[in-house]
């Protein structure tokens, strides 16, 4: 396969981990809180998605159960930071590190192992196109992921849902004055990053690269909050934000593969440089900044 | 009938000290069933976690030794916490400070002047410092969230000490361990306590402690620091910069870290080698946050915590558990304060329903 | 037997921690009925109409609706009943549309909505565009949301908290005749102020408040001003002493031709604004908030700071200092009590000897970088005698204490810096009727000791009382000089709506 092929074919699958964070986490921002231990739960849905896609074979069960450990772990964080007024920040750290300890101590058993991964989906027609043939031929998750942004961006612009959610995220004190309930709402978008998060973690580690060794996710939870900052909190912007990384992560491996006279610790650094380049791109435009950002973000709210 | 938290009009400053005790207890009783349902010796683990490491004076040497780096690097990070800029890249800067100070005994292997350790810890803060200010630079100038790029600056720190021991810095007598060579003495630490590993890093760890206590306590500086975290309005109102506090809290944070990388590698470890990355930079935000962020806390906190990865080398061996461990129970510690962290501004109380309608 | 009356409360508390808010309230509202609570800052009126609204519940006491006890858990319960509120800070979100803020809580869809909006807009004078960003919109133009917002639900019984503190003077003549339209229709309206002429104008009945307790009812046109400010604040107020004109020291602070683009999309930019005010002088800036009056403030204290080339539109005791920042011009004898006390003039989690130092490390309270902890505690003690507020002493955090006492502690503290310069904004902001006095009795004494005012404040009579001159800053452009003396509040309305005085 040439280099172009490989990376059109492997985009998608490459950008399907962080998209799924980076979509909950999205959700989670906008109603008002950073969780910011996106890695810890993406790392302990990985671990408990590789066990039991190991034990079992079945891929269903065992984004179940990625998806479950993600959304206990983040309602551990809901409840430190709703429940006990604690610091975002603090608070994210703690759980984040709290799901990366986790994810390596039940994974310890199953260090180096294997299990098979999805098939992608031969679509009659359109697979066997030139050119954007691969590009086409996905697993199941990658459409439905993609299917997840859109329903997202729908419910988000046009439900009186989206805009409960946008209200409390902008002004929790004006939204509890209307009535609604801001620590359940806020609530339930954490434990739905969460979930995402953990399914994210399984994606990871039964589907793009079958197999579980500690520390496998790899900077990934922090790469998907990067790219909430870096699609100013939007779907289609975060979409786009995804696949330029996971073009980027397939450049680099072909790059590698196809021996360019770079260090390999260089190309393997590049997806965090670049994050770095992108925020600061992204954030020096300070009134888009203020104009986008959440208002209430990070800030703790005590009815 | 139901539980609120009702806001105190002062703080409780008890829960300070209450919030880690409490918080101990419930990480124990966390942790015991934990790692019942693992199968591991409940039991044993806790014992050679706990109680292990204060048992032989060799135990209790090597939690002095890991205490000194976690708390110099969470004494640094505590100063931003409380002026509200998160370092959360300490590892990367405590590797860089590490590589920054081996450069010297690598291309001076047969070194002995005696200025080449006070040039080696120079080399180390100076280096973790230069890697606090990308950070600081990309926050003042393009508004760059830091918590985001000190991260992404540590995994880049990670891969940067990958090149090195693997490439030009490897020994070439090290059977292609990715190593760097051995240090000469005159690159080493001078040990503090006879017979063990304790170097003199302890006493600057402590130094560090003393100045970050007098600075955050009693100067106008460390009020400024203090004023900007609390109410950051207040802060611009009053005219104290944001920007230098950005500057001075990352660049004090790299300081501390690189200096604790140093340390290492002029220390227990003697060379350069991937070890050098244990996640101390991760640990120490534990630390610090353990310690109320409080300087005097924070000795104490990095003993605990110090004490808890020697407590785990041990309960490796005794309860077959693997290091993880070490960090699931740091981290339960951290979100059990947290959580005990609100009694400190709050009460709990119990709501009674609203007196109905008495016909 | 007759109907039942609307709205009834019997005996209603609500305490939070030691504070009883509300103390025994029996209330009552018939249909058709503009009903006046009156009472002053503190007195327990916001957070009865929380209860009535379901925001908060009741600690005793019992909700009767139309003669049924009712239990209002949330607002939503009281919307289901037929209960709509206008909140004095509004529950409006800038993020979105006006329809869209709507949307929140009326069932329909966007293009019903918008219809329906245009429609009520017509027939009771409150025209807004539904797809405009509340963002763009000015503070009068979000009350009507608010208002409208209520109206779609067609309410029984319509709550305004404080409504005219946002509205220019011919913009209060507007609401009031939407109020009286609604009234017509049989809707019962409860109208929370503290401005008695406008409750004289538009009230049936006026339900007297203080410190929680109901002290009096009475029909508001049966009485003047004077007896229900009286009846409010429990004691005589002294007339207020205009301040006599005297001899005017020199330029103290200059801004010439000042333009600000502002950087904040939810701000709002200036352009060309000049004012000069000499020592022994009080200038005010009248005006709605939300028309600069945050830029105007950050510009003049330092918060926001020029580029260099522009250094020359803002001048400080005639040195050019528009890009200088807080500390530099608080070096040249600036002193700032700014509008938000929590979190901008005071950290509320410091003690108020740690708030002291603030601003005050120049009065020898901090020497070679170290605090003296005996002078910081001296000086505070000093701010909490000389101005009389009410705390445990310099150890108190600042968040402990009320608005008042608070504002009084921080006003006290820049005035001991022994400024050149004053710049004051809101100084009776949620400031209780006797410390309000205090306040403006302390800002002439200082202008008579020749120090240079600048007051920007959204009650004109607040500014009629104190200053020797004002100006009227409307979308970020300011009126010219207007002489209190000779310019009656028709005036200043006609600045403030942007018109040019006939």
């Amino acid at each position: 396969m040439s280099g172009i092929a490989f990376i059109l074919a492997g985009t998608l699958a490459a950008a399907t981990p962080l998209l799924l964070a980076a979509l909950g986490e999205m959700v989670v921002e906008r109603s008002g809180v950073l969780n910011l231990g996106l890695e810890g739960m993406m790392a302990l849905g990985a671990a408990l998605g590789f066990i039991v896609v190991f034990l079992t074979g079945n891929h269903a069960l065992g984004f179940l159960v990625a998806g479950l450990g993600g959304a206990v772990l983040s309602l551990v964080f809901a409840s430190l930071v709703l429940g006990f007024v604690a610091n975002q920040v603090a608070a994210g750290l703690g759980v984040g590190l709290l799901g990366l300890g986790l994810s390596s101590l039940v994974g310890k058993a199953y260090e180096s192992r294997t299990v098979p991964g999805l098939p992608r989906l031969h679509l009659p027609g359109l697979s066997d196109l030139p050119l954007v043939g691969p590009l086409l031929t996905q697993d199941i998750v990658v459409w439905l992921s993609l299917v997840l942004a859109l329903g997202l961006w729908a419910v988000l612009a046009h439900s009186k849902a989206g805009l409960v959610v946008r209200a409390v995220g902008e002004n929790p004190h004006a939204a509890r004055a209307l009535g609604f309930p801001v620590i359940a709402i806020r609530c339930g978008a954490i434990a739905f990053g969460g979930t995402l998060a953990g399914l994210a973690g399984a994606y990871a580690s039964t589907v793009y690269t079958p197999l579980w060794a500690d520390g496998m996710i790899a900077g990934r939870g922090w790469i998907a909050l990067a790219l909430v900052v870096f699609g100013t909190w939007a779907t289609g912007r975060i979409v786009f934000g995804a696949l330029l990384f996971g073009a980027l992560s397939l450049g680099e491996l072909s790059a590698q593969a196809a021996g360019v006279g770079l260090p390999s610790q260089v190309l393997a650094s590049l997806p965090y440089a670049v994050t770095i380049l992108m925020l600061a791109v992204i954030s020096s435009d300070r009134r888009r900044m203020r104009r986008t950002a959440i208002a209430s973000l990070g800030q703790p709210f005590e009815p | 009938m139901r539980l609120a938290l009702i806001r105190r009009d002062t703080a409780a400053r008890g829960a300070m000290i209450a919030a880690p005790a409490v918080a101990l207890v419930l990480t124990i009783l966390c942790s015991l069933v934990l790692f019942a349902v693992l199968g591991k010796p409940a039991g044993t683990a806790l014992y050679a976690l706990l109680l292990e490491p204060f048992l032989s004076w060799y135990s209790f040497s090597e939690v002095l030794l890991k205490m000194a780096p976690l708390c110099l690097i969470a004494q640094g990070l505590a100063i931003g916490f409380r002026a509200n800029v998160f370092n959360i890249g300490a590892e990367g800067q405590l590797v860089i400070g590490a590589i920054a100070a081996s450069a010297l005994p690598v291309w001076y292997p047969d070194g002995t002047s005696a200025l080449m350790l006070p040039a080696m810890l120079l080399l180390g803060g100076l280096g973790g410092m230069a890697w606090g200010a990308i950070a600081a630079g990309f926050r003042t100038r393009f508004n760059a969230n830091e918590i985001l790029v000190t991260l992404m600056l540590a995994l880049i720190a990670a891969q940067v000490l990958n090149y090195l021991l693997l490439g030009p810095w490897k020994d070439p007598a090290g059977f292609n361990f990715p190593q760097s060579v051995l240090f000469p003495d005159a690159a080493l630490l001078p040990i503090l306590l006879p017979g063990t590993r304790v170097n003199v890093s302890l006493l600057l760890a402590l130094a560090a402690s003393g100045l970050a206590w007098v600075v955050m306590r009693h100067r106008f500086s460390g009020y400024q620091l203090l004023v900007g975290g609390m109410a950051p309005r207040a802060a611009a109102y009053a005219g104290f910069s944001e920007r230098r506090a950005i500057w001075i809290s990352l660049l004090v944070g790299g300081l501390a870290a690189g200096l604790a990388g140093a340390a290492e590698v002029a220390g227990p470890l003697g060379q350069l080698q991937r070890s050098v990355s244990t996640g101390y930079g991760y640990s120490a935000i534990i630390v610090a946050y353990l310690g109320g962020l409080n300087p005097l806390g924070i000795v104490l906190s990095s003993f605990l915590v110090s004490a808890l990865f020697i407590g785990g080398d041990n309960a490796m061996v005794s309860a077959g558990l693997p290091v993880a461990a070490v960090w699931v129970f740091q981290s339960l510690l951290l979100v059990f304060y947290l959580g005990g962290l609100a009694f400190l501004r709050y009460r709990l109380v119990v709501m009674h329903r609203p007196a109905q309608s008495v016909p | 037997m007759a109907a039942p009356p609307l709205l009834s409360l019997e005996g209603i508390s609500k305490s939070y921690g030691a504070v009883r808010a509300n103390r025994g309230i029996d209330l009552t509202v018939d249909p058709g009925q503009v009903h006046a609570i009156l009472g002053e800052n503190g007195a327990g009126k916001s957070t009865l109409m929380k209860l009535i609204y379901g925001v908060e519940t009741p600690d005793e006491g019992r909700i009767l609706w139309k003669g049924r006890p009712v239990t209002l858990a949330n607002p939503a319960d009281a919307r289901a009943l037929g209960i709509g509120m206008v909140f004095q800070h509004f529950s409006l979100f800038e993020t979105l549309s006006v329809v869209q803020n709507i949307a929140l809580i009326v069932p329909g869809s966007r293009a019903t909505l918008a219809g329906r909006i245009r429609d009520l807009g017509r027939e009771f004078g409150l025209e807004i565009d539904p797809d405009a960003m509340v963002h763009d919109l000015s503070v009068g133009e979000r009350q009507r949301v608010e208002i409208i917002r209520c109206l779609l639900r067609a309410p029984d019984l319509l709550i305004l908290d404080e409504p005219t503190s946002v509205l220019p003077p011919q913009g209060v003549e507007r609401l009031f005749a939407t109020l009286r339209a609604l009234r017509t229709k049989g809707m019962a309206i409860l109208f929370i102020s503290h401005k008695l002429e406008e409750i004289r104008a538009l009230c049936d009945v006026a339900t007297i408040l203080r410190a929680g307790e109901v002290t009096g009812r009475l029909v508001p046109r049966d009485h003047s001003a004077a007896d229900l400010a009286t009846r409010m604040i429990g004691r005589n107020i002294p007339p207020p002493a205009h301040p006599v004109a005297h001899d005017l020291g020199e330029v103290r602070l200059e801004l010439a031709g000042l333009d600000h683009a502002a950087e904040d999309p939810f701000g709002v930019s200036l352009s060309g604004l000049s004012l000069a005010v000499r020592g022994g002088e009080i200038v005010g800036i009248a005006g709605i908030s939300g028309n600069g009056q945050k830029e105007l403030a950050a510009l003049v204290s330092g918060e926001i700071a020029q580029p260099a080339l522009r250094r020359d539109t803002v001048r400080l005791m005639g040195q050019p200092v528009g890009d200088t920042g807080v500390a530099g011009r608080r070096r040249l004898g600036l002193a700032f009590v700014p509008e938000d006390r929590l979190g901008r003039g005071a950290v509320p989690e410091m003690s108020l000897a740690d708030n002291a130092l603030l601003t005050a490390h120049g009065q020898g309270l901090v020497r070679r970088g170290f605090i003296a902890r005996a002078a910081e505690r001296a000086f505070s003690a000093r701010v909490i005698a000389g101005f009389d507020v009410r705390s445990r002493g310099p150890e108190a955090e600042a968040g402990s204490l009320s608005g008042g006492n608070l504002q009084k502690f921080i006003m006290g503290r820049e005035i001991l810096l022994s400024p050149k310069v004053l710049l004051v904004a809101q100084p009776t902001w949620g400031v209780d009727v006797g410390a309000a006095s205090d306040i403006r009795q302390r800002l002439v004494a200082m202008r008579n000791d020749g120090v240079a005012i600048l007051v920007i404040s959204e009650e004109l009579e607040e500014l009629f009382e104190i200053c020797d001159r004002l100006h009227v800053l409307h979308k970020g452009r300011l009126s010219p000089s207007l002489p209190t003396r000779t310019t009656t509040t028709e005036d200043v309305g006609t600045w403030m709506i942007g018109g040019r005085a006939a």
